[in-house]
């Protein structure tokens, strides 16, 4: 960082203009962040309908760990997190080290077209993948036209195949942008390195785990981070294919506290128990992922 | 044995590349088929685009809703790069250590979930409605205001003021200029690129978003395009055609934009991690 070699005056006098600058931003950040953030801690320990909340101590939080359906949102959640997460890291590193090649040719139309699914909404998404995962939708009739199998599968209607679809359908939308972020951090290295390793008789694999795993560390690091508060966050898509079903084989822990703020009779105060276990769950993982990936690098 | 390699990285690209840009192949085709057609697994285009797009007009308050949607993004973008660019330049060019440890605290609120802010956010918005009618539930004043400030943007901002020529910063106190009138005069034209960036994040993910617009706009008068969308796609007997042509209608201004501006949308994904 370059020093700003700015003589003292004009420090004193830019006190109050720099703090001035910023204040906006502070106040709104506080106002619509942190403010929302104790609000929702302080309703944790209440309970009553709509506005009416009265504190009832821990209540929530014994109820929290007896809630069946609660613990049916965290595993779905973890399912999505555990199985899409990965696989959707390793499909965008491979990708952008393929895409990274001098040699490759229609590298800008791959890079685009993989890109694509990022511009769509995800109520947009959502809902093209439900009507073409549907019954008799065109992705079974596929199936059943090449025989792979002989009756539709139930993706959105089947507990085990429903989850399926939102793991595919979040890998659809996000692969791409992981794969940019890979690409650019790819650009910045050195291609000697990889002449070096040539050089010495490295295959491309050995080349690849070798080189490009460890130089990429701190970019997979934020994408594995970002895609895990994204995943412990996931409510679009679920909302919009599946609602949640059947029988809650699909739902998330978003879905779950919007069910009891907005869907079943308003409990405020449960709900906002229920959302602190994201945060501590984003806490705890934010801070795993750190520890695994070795934060020196980071 | 390096041909069959690269015979392979082209195949795996192009079916990578399919599977990628089929779902939009298919959402545009099956608007303008009929609804039988769809379902019956047709992949040409067919003539029924108009007849699809009339329905939709008459079942849906179409106009109303790219309105609605246009109004907020727009406003949020506005907004959003105004009041995050004045951070971002603030925390950098007038650093110090207090700021410094203010800025870290406001890259807290990037970790805090959205399922945990919503309740408390809705019930602020609930408590005004009556005393600030203009600002509560159900307006546009309450889907623009707990989106506008975000650290991400702050962040991206104060990255970018790194890259800012000082010499530039230094002949505008000479030549007199206040500190704003530099923010404005020089600062603001000389970063274009990084404004272009900002602003297609901030409107690609207002224009999208979802969540909150559902939890705050309850009347019909406010839907936004995603709301209409996902009320179209939730019936139980739907009208494919139709509903994908609302579909194809909504993803538009997204598309354009990205195709437009492919390069600064990139640099601004990618920006807050150089």
């Amino acid at each position: 960082m370059k020093n700003t070699n700015s003589n003292m005056s004009i420090r004193r006098r830019s006190v109050l203009t720099g703090w001035s600058f910023v204040l906006l931003s502070v106040v709104l950040i506080f106002i619509f962040y942190f403010y929302p953030m104790i609000q929702a801690l302080i309703m944790s320990f209440q309970t009553g309908t709509g506005s009416n909340l009265e504190f009832t101590g821990l209540d929530n939080y014994k109820r929290l760990f007896s809630d069946a359906m609660f613990f049916t949102a965290v595993k779905n959640t973890f399912i999505y997190l555990l199985v899409q997460v990965p696989i959707m890291i390793v499909l965008a590193l491979f990708i952008s080290v393929l895409l990274n090649d001098k040699k490759l040719k229609f590298k800008g139309f791959f890079r685009t077209a993989i890109f694509l699914p990022c511009v769509t909404s995800l109520v947009a998404y959502a809902i093209v993948f439900k009507y073409l995962f549907a019954g008799n939708g065109l992705v079974n009739t596929f199936l059943l036209n090449l025989h792979l199998i002989d009756t539709p599968i139930g993706w959105i209607t089947d507990p085990f195949w429903a989850k399926i679809t939102i793991v595919i359908a979040i890998t659809w939308r996000w692969t791409g942008y992981n794969m940019i972020f890979y690409l650019s951090a790819l650009q910045n290295i050195d291609n000697s390195i990889y002449e070096a390793a040539k050089i010495d008789g490295a295959s491309a694999a050995r080349q690849f785990f070798g080189i490009t795993i460890p130089l990429l560390k701190p970019i997979i690091l934020f994408t594995s981070i970002t895609s895990t508060i994204g995943t412990l966050q996931l409510f679009d898509e679920v909302m919009n294919i599946t609602k949640g079903g059947p029988g809650n084989s699909t739902l998330t822990i978003s879905q779950y506290i919007y069910n009891l703020s907005f869907k079943y009779s308003a409990d405020f105060g449960y709900a906002a128990t229920v959302s602190y276990s994201i945060v501590i769950m984003i806490i705890l993982l934010s801070f795993l992922q750190f520890k695994v990936a070795g934060d020196k690098n980071a | 044995m390096l041909k069959s390699k690269r015979f392979f990285t082209y195949l795996f690209l192009s079916i990578i590349s399919f599977v990628s840009i089929f779902p939009f192949l298919w959402m545009v085709i099956s608007s303008t088929n009929k609804s039988v057609d769809v379902t019956g697994g047709r992949l040409l285009p067919g003539t029924h685009m108009m007849e699809n797009f009339r329905k939709l007009l008459e079942t849906t308050d179409l106009q109303l809703s790219l309105v609605n949607s246009a109004k907020i993004s727009i406003t949020t973008t506005v907004l959003a790069l105004l009041i995050a660019s004045l951070a971002g330049y603030g925390f950098e060019v007038f650093r110090s250590r207090s700021k410094d440890i203010v800025f870290n605290i406001l890259l807290l609120s990037m970790m805090i979930p959205f399922a945990a802010m919503m309740v408390p956010l809705y019930r602020m918005f609930a408590n005004v409605s009556d005393t600030l009618p203009w600002m509560g539930v159900d307006t546009m004043t309450s889907v623009i205001l707990p989106t506008v400030t975000t650290a991400f943007l702050i962040f991206f901002f104060r990255q970018s003021t790194k890259m800012f020529p000082k010499e530039l910063l230094e002949a505008g106190r000479i030549d007199g200029l206040s500190e704003l009138s530099i923010f404005l005069r020089i600062f603001i034209p000389t970063m274009k690129t990084t404004y272009a960036a900002a602003a297609i994040i901030t409107f690609m993910s207002s224009w999208n978003n979802y969540l909150w617009p559902l939890i705050v706009l309850q009347s019909p008068e406010t839907k936004t395009m995603p709301l209409l969308i996902s009320i179209l796609g939730s019936g139980y007997a739907p009208d494919y055609g139709m509903i994908l042509i609302a579909i194809v209608i909504g993803t538009l201004p997204t598309a354009i934009v990205f195709f437009l501006m492919q390069k600064q949308f990139v640099a601004g994904m990618t920006g807050s991690v150089k």
